[in-house]
């Protein structure tokens, strides 16, 4: 039965998590978008107390509520919330039994830590089977030698706290995608080591590493998925096609963080135009419309069809529906959607728009991010062609 | 709780119009578009899957199902895939039965609906629209005013379907100012219907224009009597039924130049497999999927019965972009074989064009 309800737990989530965000995030949010490379101890500590309050652990609606309403509240400071996230995903989609309790249960203990997800390289972005780092067994153990860019919460993962990474590292590779594998490498483990934090557009408060590996030694239990490298039939890209479908559970996660963003902005407008005492006329034809009302509902509406594409994606993950279409849709949706509507609404406020007085300029450099992270618009458009085609990455590359 | 999924009913009811539409409605749109006539088999069997009267109550002779706007955004969308022209006549006296179900008097609903329960296709309209370029639904040119116990209706209307044919015409009006609408019975005094309009596309939907020239009607025909319509309302509800049939029309231009973009190839491979088409229709998948979630979401909020202008006006406006961009879309992938009439992409965006204009000729 096709429903719009939001459940009580839901409502209950998104009440939660708004009033975390105008509470511990909007107050912060220009500090930490000026000091970059600096932590937000305090929240952290206090999301931390919280945990569990805060919904953001699991990949049902009430998280991906949960989740817009924090990043409504501020993006970088989101991600700073301590937890498995990425890493944590991988290890929930292809880790065994044993390495989901070996992994993640540190996440609800003792100290606040987070997980990471180390794939890009210098050389490979969204062509991930491109990648260098290479995995050697080595009796009892993987030997790990590569270098990972772009690690989001890599330092705090990996310095800060007793977190975990999952690196992609090939395991031959004559074999292509089939031989990519992932790996859980621990903080502490010698070898590895954050050397770089990059200087960013937006979402400052949160940390991108460069992580080293140097002969980083790794039991041999902490590979996620089979250590085959299977070349003759179809499986032959299955642990390429593990990483893949992390993507389908997270990429719609990722939209909701965008959406917060889109919302950010767009309440900004539509509060500024309020107090100015002037009034969006949803009903009027639209050459009646003045070209400020017909840019605010063009926002709303793009705003609201990628809520609802990003919603469906969740949704079926939830009902164990295959939604690689689906969260790729969502995602390349909503990347695009919140960059336009944050640009669009920095042009109609004006110097409200431009001035660091205001949040707003922050949420446009914050938002962009959206349309770049776990799969750029046009990897994500990439997967929808091909899957309403019904053509391979051979057919249509 | 949040779904995405029609009922087990809903289901069986799509899958029934998608072959209706497939087996029948697809088979004669080109000809019908051409000579602007529709078969009457296509009209009748329509009927007899009784989308208009399905949800009258038994009282009205009805078989006493339970109207839902979600439902009759899924019928509508099935229906404009196979043809907008043809959906819209089949739905036509929804116009009339609808705002008659929901805010008709008791008599309004014992003298009216009864005569859509049986076996014969029944034509009704309704007329909003008006000959001007910045016509605008809520201030309406066309007055309505009490003279005695009668209403003497002036000015002029278009877009009015069926107009000629339609045994009832629901007629709106403003009165001192506040929109309303009067019922008028075919051969009312003062009522002149005009030809056939010529429009670029829905070609074989016979619509009309009028003249009311003091149009007089007995007081009693005021749509909800003493109280008066909800105006909004309606027009939330046509909002959501034009969206649904954007996304149907658009549906059938993705599909289309999906297929055409698989087989025709040209330096060795087939067009789709070049990003710059690939990219199209994935853009295309996209906007008519959103399209039809903001579609179905105002549509529940219809069925909730709580005020959907927000809603609706913004699928409307995204709605109609939507068809155009996919629809146009559609042509520029056939390329040269897009312009020809012998596919049928250049007949969609013909009507898909239609959208940004159509107000009031359809409701859910």
């Amino acid at each position: 039965m096709i429903d719009f309800e939001l459940t009580p737990e839901e409502e209950a989530a998104v009440k939660v998590a708004h009033k975390a965000a105008e509470e511990l995030f909007r107050p912060i949010s220009r500090y930490y978008d000026e000091h970059e490379h600096e932590s937000p101890q305090e929240l952290i500590d206090t999301l931390w107390e919280k945990r569990g309050e805060v919904g953001m652990l699991g990949l049902n609606l009430a998280a991906a509520l949960g989740i817009e309403e924090l990043c409504w509240g501020d993006a970088g400071l989101m991600l700073c919330n301590p937890g498995p996230s990425l890493g944590g995903a991988a290890v929930w989609a292809s880790g065994t039994p044993e390495q989901r309790t070996r992994f993640l249960k540190r996440f609800t203990e003792d100290k606040p830590k987070w997980g990471a997800m180390a794939m890009t390289e210098a050389g490979c972005g969204s062509d991930t089977s491109a990648i260098t780092t290479t995995a050697v067994r080595d009796g009892d153990e993987w030997v790990l030698n590569g270098e990972k860019i772009f690690v989001t919460q890599g330092k705090r993962a990996l310095e800060d706290s007793d977190g975990i990474v999952v690196v992609w590292a090939t395991v031959d590779k004559s074999a292509g995608r089939a031989g990519m594998k992932s790996f859980v490498v621990e903080a502490g483990t010698p070898g590895m080591r954050v050397e770089k934090l990059e200087k960013k557009l937006g979402i400052r408060a949160s940390d991108t590493a460069t992580v080293i590996f140097e002969d980083c030694r790794i039991p041999y239990e902490n590979i996620l998925g089979s250590p085959e490298v299977r070349t003759l039939d179809k499986t032959k890209t299955a642990g390429f096609q593990k990483a893949m479908a992390t993507f389908d559970a997270t990429r719609p996660i990722v939209a909701a963080q965008a959406l917060g963003v889109g919302r950010a902005a767009l309440d900004f407008v539509k509060e500024t135009l309020e107090r100015e005492g002037i009034e969006i006329r949803y009903g009027l034809p639209r050459n009646k419309l003045s070209a400020l009302e017909r840019d605010v509902m063009d926002m709303e509406a793009h705003y609201k069809a990628a809520k609802l594409l990003t919603l469906r994606a969740i949704w079926m993950l939830n009902q164990g529906q295959p939604n690689n279409l689906e969260a790729s849709m969502a995602k390349a949706k909503t990347g695009l959607a919140v960059t336009r509507i944050t640009q669009k609404a920095v042009e109609l406020m004006g110097p409200l728009g431009y001035s660091r007085k205001y949040l707003l300029e922050k949420w446009m450099r914050d938002a962009k991010i959206n349309d770049i992270f776990e799969g750029t618009g046009q990897i994500n458009m990439l997967v929808v062609a091909r899957r309403v085609l019904g053509y391979s990455r051979d057919q249509l590359k | 709780m949040i779904s995405f999924s029609p009922s087990e009913e809903q289901q069986m009811i799509v899958n029934v119009v998608k072959q209706f539409a497939t087996d029948e409605m697809r088979k004669v749109y080109r000809e019908a578009d051409e000579s602007g006539e529709i078969p009457a088999r296509i009209i009748d069997t329509a009927w007899q899957l009784g989308f208009v009267y399905s949800g009258i109550p038994e009282e009205h002779g009805g078989p006493g199902g339970e109207h839902s706007a979600i439902t009759s955004s899924l019928i509508a969308e099935e229906l404009a895939w196979g043809d907008l022209s043809m959906a819209m006549h089949i739905l036509c006296p929804t116009l009339v039965v609808f705002p008659v179900l929901e805010m008709g008097t008791e008599e309004q609903k014992r003298e009216y609906l009864p005569a859509f329960c049986r076996e014969k296709y029944k034509a009704a309209t309704a007329a909003l629209m008006e000959p001007r370029f910045n016509f605008n639904p809520h201030s309406l040119s066309t007055t309505a005013r009490l003279n005695g116990s009668d209403y003497l209706l002036s000015g002029e209307k278009c877009y009015v379907p069926l107009a000629a044919n339609a045994d009832l015409l629901l007629v709106y009006a403003a009165e001192n100012g506040s929109n309303q609408g009067f019922i008028l019975e075919k051969g009312a005094s003062g009522l002149e219907i005009g030809e056939p309009e010529k429009n670029m596309g829905i070609k074989a939907l016979a619509t009309y224009e009028l003249a009311l020239k003091d149009c007089r009607i007995p007081r009693e025909n005021r749509l909800g009597g003493e109280k008066g319509c909800a105006f909004n309302r309606i027009m939330n509800c046509s909002r959501v039924a034009l969206s649904a049939m954007a996304v149907g029309v658009a549906r059938a231009a993705f599909e289309y130049s999906r297929d055409y973009a698989k087989e025709r190839v040209a330096f060795g491979e087939p067009i789709a497999a070049r990003q710059a088409i690939a990219f199209m229709l994935a853009e295309m998948a996209i906007e008519v999927d959103a399209a039809r979630l903001m579609t179905w979401e105002a549509a529940w909020k219809l069925d909730q019965k709580e005020d959907t202008t927000k809603e609706a006006s913004l699928v409307k406006m995204y709605a109609d972009d939507m068809a155009v961009t996919v629809t146009d879309r559609a042509v520029q992938i056939l390329g040269g074989h897009g312009y020809i009439r012998e596919h049928p992409v250049e007949l969609w965006l013909r009507n898909g064009r239609g959208f940004a204009t159509f107000d009031g000729m359809a409701i859910v």
